[in-house]
């Protein structure tokens, strides 16, 4: 006896199995993301008041990022539709789209992460802050013996709650200037990684899990628009449902960027 | 959504065959398809730009905590674009009401987590909590 | 059918030749190999048996972890006899001169509570058990996706590799308690954590992806005349415990992300700001929250435990309706409360959390919630004992564990009530009453079960019987001896003695500090000891199921197809079944419990043979079946 319904619809639900599958996957998924929101509401509304990052995140970035996600979402339901359509060459090209699309979006997300990576808050020895991007750090740059200077582009604040709201009109008429600081004066150096504060933490544990859906989902798109589209010769049908599962999936990573993107680059 | 034939097996009796259609049928139902995927990449660019346009503006500051009017419109907006990705792009709005159930009770679920979870980090009796 | 369709191959034919190809990965021409027969299989019998041997073994592991912290109450610092210098020898410095350190008493407790729940009950109960007798039972020829199951299985070994590898590392196991509290479980100065933050999220990933298939199958795959209402009542218990693994596990599997990201990246999730750790500054950026570890933790900490005593539940009831010869009392009750304790499981877990200084009113709320969700576990344990009423009770080993279950679970559940309510629940939280509590309901409660349930199900497995002596030596020995084990621990924990004290409640006796008020009496701290006997003694009553359940595979007693005469689906098919179960789709006629149907030849009336077929034993006659 063979596993039914793996194509054929089951006459009282309608669907076939994968379907029903992905969209039971999709239910714990929405849990795990539930998670993490309710950790970031959590988080966010428990922080000191004054003290909750704004404005840390490339608004522009994060748009082109959604636009080109949403596009995405979009080729992949047209190259499911062109499978119906049994229009196989469509098929290819929708989906080849959906994985350069794929690929923009991660170059961009690298880029934004490598964006605070290389961007220091510097805790001065004379009670200030400098906050910038680094340029370069001197051959000899030793925080613990104190040797060499580490140049940065940005600026001084006497208290970090200046550092915060980046929206602030403070925030926006402040110049940026080329800061070169002796390891001297430095206190303490750090990156805007996660354990800077609370917000970077949850910025990049939230796209960094999301990251990894993408990668997950453009590899498995990319299988069947490769080796895994031999099955369109064998049994279009059963190809075709797989192309839908896996755009389900694609979807449900779009759906949960549409809530990322106004959470942590909007509010 | 299965525009193809179907012959009735020894594995699901209950099947009717579902007419099959033609290529130009076929096409005409893409063709759909590419007219409702601009619709809503255009409403999607409309959204988007309400949702940066509301962020950047001064709506709902001084009162109460300055930002919680601005947040709920923003939010408000992102549940529209979820609803047009999850209702037209997964054609959740075609399903099966097996779907809707199973996540009719995870939305539910969720609601518990995260409303239960606040109440109970915020309903601390006066004087206790440590701020 | 005209030329849109002919310019396309047309996809594989279903019916029309016999040689079907099989679309679950498995190529009939060839010879399976030892590998893809025995370690990669994708076949749910063969999966359930690997997760049922895994399962056992990991529970005999976490058996002895327990063993060891029993000694070190009764005998706090004293070197372990037998074991001790081979425990040096292992594990080095925390086991220094035989004896156990605190820091390795901790390190046990921890990993005794995550082994025995996520490596032990649950994968024998749900996975195990679930997946052989599932597909059976429903008429399906496998799991809706048999290699995401496969997948499933070594996602959960590795899981356990990961979880037993973190005993042999600098700094030892996890110590932190199965609940990992933060602040603790990140300042911890072991990686001990971190593997077991790892080894949980291979372990839910596991889960879920059974969960998917379970849903899936139970949803999917029932045969026709399967309906929704003759599923026998051991598949809706594991319906709803998929459901509440596939929507509780997650949120836990976020908080694990999260409290890693803090030991490893050195973020601050769950760790408050002005964080002092070996009296200096902690160099981390604080605004976190302790609360919102324990919220998500608790989220599937109290669904988890559901999820241990559902599919228990569901083998009892088969079992009892087997061996009184009539259909369980109160089927739909049993089916409504079932579906009901799956649903409210997920809104009562901060009764765990009373005393984080939660407000009056949500307090309330969730006594309120607790109070409710006893009920239908009242309904569903009083379904079983009227189920007995007026039956032919038969006794055998399997009817001896499910019986012994009843009023053991029946204590547990009880002593659950002054727990949920949280004005005792001050008092009580913490103790040892809390340990008596929850052994009750998950050892003499669902491990009983699961003992019956490899009784029982043996046969089907093996074609053979396991030896009916010493399993009702298995059983009484247990009996005895767990109420031993775990009877005097409510005293203890009424008494005020506290969980998790490595000395044993010592250091808070009588007769260390004899001029304090509401110390530890010498009678309580005796019993210390007289616990540790029992538990030796439970391990020796093991011996003889281990030795009965490896004899009986060659050795046992042969039987047929049904030896104890059952009506449900999975004892209609040859021993062992085929790959592919059933020679031909079942159809499904009646109810599941057909037990002593006035009028029919025999006492039972299996549930895919036609109700006024004159000889049960026949082929159906094709008829049409009645709408889904």
């Amino acid at each position: 006896m063979e596993i039914p319904y793996t194509v054929e619809l089951r006459p009282d639900t309608g669907i076939y199995n994968a379907k029903l599958g992905i969209w039971l996957f999709l239910a714990s998924e929405v849990m795990l993301f539930g998670g993490l929101f309710s950790a970031y509401v959590l988080l966010r509304v428990g922080a000191e008041p004054g003290m909750w990052p704004h404005g840390w995140l490339d608004v522009r970035l994060g748009t082109i990022n959604t636009l080109l996600l949403a596009l995405s979402a979009i080729t992949t339901l047209l190259a499911w539709a062109a499978c119906k359509a049994r229009q196989f060459h469509k098929f290819k090209i929708f989906h080849a789209c959906t994985i350069l699309l794929a690929l923009a979006f991660l170059g961009i997300k690298s880029y934004e992460y490598h964006d605070k990576w290389i961007h220091y808050e510097v805790a001065l020895a004379n009670g200030k802050f400098a906050d910038g991007h680094l340029i370069e750090k001197s051959p000899d740059f030793d925080l613990v013996k104190k040797t060499g200077t580490v140049t940065l582009h940005g600026r001084i604040v006497d208290d970090r709650k200046d550092l915060m709201d980046l929206r602030s009109p403070a925030a926006r008429a402040a110049k940026n200037e080329e800061l070169t600081i002796s390891a001297a004066d430095i206190k303490k150096m750090e990156n805007y990684g996660p354990r800077h504060n609370t917000f970077t933490a949850i910025y990049f544990t939230l796209t960094g899990l999301h990251a990894l859906h993408i990668l997950g989902g453009t590899l498995v798109i990319a299988f069947l628009w490769g080796p895994g589209s031999r099955m369109w010769r064998r049994d279009p049908e059963r190809f075709t449902n797989r192309i839908e599962v896996s755009g389900l999936f694609w979807h449900f990573v779009d759906l949960v960027w549409i809530f990322l993107f106004p959470v942590l680059y909007l509010t | 959504m299965s525009d193809h034939p179907t012959s009735p097996s020894k594995h699901n009796p209950g099947t009717a065959p579902i007419p099959a259609v033609t290529a130009d049928e076929a096409m005409v139902k893409f063709n759909r398809y590419v007219r409702l995927c601009a619709v809503i990449f255009l409403v999607v660019l409309c959204t988007t730009s309400a949702m940066i346009v509301t962020s950047y503006s001064h709506v709902g500051e001084g009162i109460g905590e300055g930002w919680t009017i601005k947040v709920a419109l923003i939010l408000a907006i992102a549940v529209v674009n979820a609803f047009l990705v999850a209702g037209y792009l997964m054609h959740l709005l075609s399903e099966k009401r097996l779907i809707y159930t199973v996540l009719a009770f995870t939305v539910c679920f969720f609601i518990g987590l995260m409303g239960l979870t606040l109440w109970a980090t915020n309903g601390f009796p006066p004087g206790t909590a440590y701020h | 059918m005209d030329e849109y369709v002919e310019q396309f191959p047309p996809y594989r034919e279903p019916a029309e030749s016999v040689e079907v190809e099989h679309d679950h990965g498995h190529h009939e021409h060839a010879t399976p190999g030892f590998w893809s027969s025995y370690i990669f299989s994708t076949d749910h019998k063969v999966i359930g048996i690997q997760y049922g041997f895994a399962a056992l073994a990991f529970m005999l592991f976490g058996f002895f972890l327990m063993l060891l912290m029993r000694w070190q109450i009764a005998h706090p610092g004293m070197p372990v006899p037998v074991l001790g210098r081979l425990l040096e020898k292992i594990l080095g410095a925390p086991a220094a001169g035989g004896a156990i350190s605190p820091d390795l008493y901790n390190s046990f407790g921890a990993m005794h509570g995550t082994i025995m729940i996520f490596l032990g009950v649950v994968p024998l109960s749900f996975a195990a058990f679930g997946n052989y007798v599932v597909p059976l039972m429903i008429g399906a020829p496998d799991m809706a996706f048999p290699r995401v199951n496969m997948a499933s299985y070594h996602a959960f070994f590795l899981g356990g590799v990961v979880m037993l590898v973190s005993f042999f590392i600098p700094g030892g196991a996890a110590q932190a308690g199965w609940t990992s509290y933060s602040p603790l479980a990140t300042t911890i100065p072991t990686d001990g954590q971190a593997f077991w933050l790892v080894g949980m999220v291979l372990l839910i990933t596991s889960s879920l992806l059974g969960a998917v298939n379970f849903i899936a199958t139970i949803i999917q795959l029932r045969a026709p005349g399967m309906t929704w209402m003759r599923l026998p009542f051991f598949v809706w218990a594991q319906f709803v415990t998929a459901f509440i693994l596939l929507l509780a596990f997650p949120p836990l599997e976020a908080a694990g992300v999260l409290q890693l990201m803090d030991n490893v990246a050195h973020t601050s999730f769950f760790l408050p700001t002005g964080l002092a750790v070996g009296g200096q500054l902690a160099d981390r950026s604080g605004g976190g929250s302790p609360l919102l570890w324990q919220h998500l933790f608790w989220f599937l900490g109290h669904p988890e435990v559901y999820v241990l005593i559902l599919p228990a539940m569901g083998i009892v009831c088969e079992i009892i309706a087997n061996n009184t010869r009539k259909p369980l009392w109160g089927y739909k009750s049993l089916v409504y409360s079932v579906l009901f304790v799956g649903f409210l499981s997920f809104i009562v877990w901060a009764h765990h959390m009373y005393l984080t200084g939660m407000g009056q009113k949500i307090a309330t709320f969730f006594q309120t919630t607790t109070m409710i969700i006893s009920i239908p576990s009242v309904i569903i344990l009083t379904c079983m004992f009227l189920s007995l009423w007026g039956g032919s009770i038969r006794i055998n080993t399997p009817m001896l564990f499910a019986l012994g279950f009843l009023p053991m679970f029946g204590i547990g559940g009880l002593s659950g009530l002054p727990l949920g309510l949280a004005a005792a629940d001050l008092y009580l939280h913490d103790t040892y009453y809390v340990i008596a509590h929850f052994h009750y309901v998950v050892a003499p409660g669902s491990i009983f079960a699961l003992f019956a349930g490899v009784y029982y199900w043996f046969p089907k497995i093996t074609g053979r019987k396991m030896n009916e002596y010493w399993g009702r030596v298995h059983f009484w020995c247990s009996f005895v001896f767990m109420n031993m084990v775990f009877q005097p621990m409510f005293f203890q924990g009424i008494k005020g003695m506290l969980r998790r004290m490595s000395d044993g409640g010592v250091n808070y006796s009588a007769a260390r500090v004899p001029n304090a008020i509401d110390t530890l009496p010498g009678t309580i701290m005796e019993l210390n000891t007289f616990i540790l006997w029992a538990a030796v003694a439970l391990g020796i009553a093991q011996i003889p199921f281990i030795v009965n359940l490896f004899h009986s595979i060659k050795h046992g007693e042969k039987v047929s197809d049904n030896p104890w005469e059952a009506t449900t689906p999975e004892w209609q098919t040859p021993t062992p079944p085929p790959h592919g179960n059933f020679e031909h789709e079942p159809h499904v006629h009646h109810g599941p419990y057909e037990y002593s149907v006035p009028g029919h030849a025999t006492d039972f009336t299996p549930q895919n043979k036609a109700a006024d077929s004159a000889t049960p034993g026949q082929e159906p006659v094709p008829r049409p079946h009645p709408a889904h």
